[in-house]
């Protein structure tokens, strides 16, 4: 991809994300932080990447280096939304 | 130019971009409570995506990162389900040190076999463009990572949560931030070990530079912002990598997270600036009111709180990180409920930064099963204190401060507040006279004539007046 193509998208996303995080209520910004913590770890893609050299050559303190960080973003993805639904699943509404 | 990774089959790159829009469903989910778990769900889905397209696109290496996921899926879970709702701020900063820590890793994979991630030909010539990314990827995971790690020590209670102030701290930062910019420049040019190790080096050291300085209260704002900066460390790997999913989440969490400074910052009247600067809070002498300790004032008790709220027709709430400290909400929620069943009318009222995190407040109250109608923003619930017969302010202060409205000299002046002191009886819960808020300024409210002192610990106050309600 020509880099203008992927820095375009990073601006509308950039944008997206502006107005989609003002419409969160103030108070879901304690979920709001743990979901976008989770959703960060998309980075696990980069470390899956890294770390099954069998794509070409082989070197082993890169892999390694990957598989740590797969077990980081792993943390922190199922953490991060497990956390995140426990939270939620307490606001509740006035019984009427 | 990107060989390998960009030569993706095209339903990969539609898998990403769907991961990409779910997880922006997933963010649009929390806009209210009853879409926001349907909303978490979506995010679920996209990670799955994202992660099962990349392993069948791989095809190799199943067995060790099986056993990886496997490894941190057994620590998050069992971390989620045990961490209590107080320690929630605590969470959120060692998540964050993760995503810096995670981002570092790829970085440094990268770098050690370009050939992996395709970001170099096959001379073993790093692009110059990727360098670039890898660079930055590099320099805010590290920041991400350093910084979380202070800020967890410091909410979790390793570390005072006091500023510490080192000499000349400002000229060292500054500088040190201009030879990371100054390397990674150098770095297009020369991709030799030393420069992108020296980056690397002095990333972690600035990120734990630029958060010891910096003071407890200010929390919610130095973690919305490593929040931001592991979303813009996600997105520099994924311009390395160009993957859509990479770079569109990154782009969503970079923005939230300068969305919640940014609601942060303007909520204490206080520039990003000023509160990176750091050392709120340090200086004992601030203020023109802090010397007035030796007024008046009315200490009341249990029995009497509980009297004058039980004669009430509306009571409004203010919790703050007090609250969370003495683990009080569960009592407070008894509390209301006690009040409501005397046909008093109960509502809460949330400061933006009441707490050491956004939204802190409201979470520990939806742990404790208070209802989130009851429960209202700063903007929505001032009008009401004049209406109402008491405030009850347990475990803040600073944000009740009536000199942030007329004190032009307050170190607090211009914040905004909640009005208290317009409702007839303030009942404000403090462990004792001495302390003062984390701006270190007295607090007009303690010494007014409608105000009574409970001076003990939160819980236990509360609970001695539902026990006098009980009666």
């Amino acid at each position: 991809m020509e880099f203008i193509s992927i820095f375009s998208i990073f601006v509308m996303a950039c944008f997206v994300g502006y107005y989609v995080v003002w419409s969160v209520t103030p108070a879901l910004h304690t979920p709001l932080m743990a979901v976008t913590n989770a959703i960060s770890s998309v980075i696990i893609v980069g470390a899956l990447i890294a770390s099954a050299p069998a794509i070409t050559g082989t070197s082993g303190l890169g892999k390694w280096l990957g598989l740590i960080a797969v077990v980081f973003a792993s943390i922190n993805i199922f953490g991060g939304f497990a956390v995140t639904a426990r939270m939620l699943a307490m606001y509740k509404k006035k019984e009427r | 130019m990107h060989d390998t990774v960009a030569a993706v089959p095209t339903w990969v790159g539609f898998a990403y971009l769907i991961s990409g829009v779910c997880f922006i469903l997933a963010l649009r989910g929390l806009s209210s409570p009853a879409s926001s778990q349907r909303g978490n769900r979506l995010g679920i889905i996209g990670m799955a995506i994202a992660v099962t397209t990349t392993l069948i696109f791989l095809k190799s290496g199943f067995v060790e990162i099986l056993a990886a996921i496997g490894i941190g899926a057994a620590i998050g879970i069992v971390t989620a389900r045990r961490i209590a709702m107080t320690d929630m701020p605590q969470l959120v900063a060692a998540f964050h040190s993760l995503v810096g820590m995670a981002a570092v890793l790829v970085a440094a994979s990268g770098f050690l076999a370009p050939e992996v991630l395709g970001i170099a030909g096959s001379d073993g010539i790093i692009h110059q463009a990727s360098r670039i990314e890898m660079g930055l990827g590099i320099a805010i995971g590290a920041i991400t990572f350093s910084g979380s790690v202070i800020a967890f020590l410091k909410l979790n209670g390793n570390m005072s949560g006091s500023p510490i102030m080192l000499p000349g701290r400002h000229i060292i930062n500054l500088g040190t931030l201009l030879a990371i910019i100054g390397l990674i420049g150098l770095f297009y040019t020369d991709q030799s070990p030393w420069i992108f190790w020296t980056i690397t080096a002095l990333a972690f050291m600035i990120g734990f530079l630029l958060i010891i300085p910096i003071g407890g209260a200010d929390m919610p704002v130095v973690v919305s912002m490593l929040n931001s900066y592991s979303g813009w460390a996600a997105a520099a790997m994924g311009f390395t990598l160009q993957n859509t999913a990479m770079i569109i989440t990154g782009a969503l969490v970079g923005s939230s997270g300068a969305i919640l400074s940014y609601i942060m910052c303007k909520a204490m009247n206080r520039s990003f600036i000023s509160v990176i600067a750091g050392g709120f809070g340090a200086a004992p002498e601030a203020g023109g009111a802090a010397a007035k300790t030796d007024r008046p004032w009315k200490r009341g008790s249990a029995e009497d709180a509980a009297f004058l709220m039980g004669q009430a027709e509306q009571v409004i709430i203010v919790p703050g990180y007090g609250m969370a400290v003495a683990q009080a909400q569960h009592a407070l929620r008894e509390m209301g409920d006690l009040l409501k069943k005397e046909g008093v009318k109960v509502k809460y009222a949330i400061h933006p930064v009441a707490g050491r995190m956004p939204g802190h407040m409201n979470v520990l109250l939806a742990e404790a099963n208070v209802p989130y109608d009851e429960v209202f923003e700063l903007e929505d619930i001032n009008s009401d204190f004049a209406q109402s017969d008491v405030a009850f302010v347990i475990g803040a202060n600073d944000v009740t401060n009536p000199a942030a409205k007329t004190d032009k000299t307050s170190p607090i002046y211009g914040m905004p507040v909640l009005d208290v002191e317009k409702a007839k009886t303030i009942l404000f819960v403090k462990r004792s006279m001495g302390g003062v808020g984390y701006a270190g300024v007295d607090n007009d409210v303690f010494y007014m004539d409608q105000t009574m002192m409970l001076l003990a610990d939160a819980k236990k106050m509360v609970e001695d007046i539902c026990k006098a309600l009980a009666h």
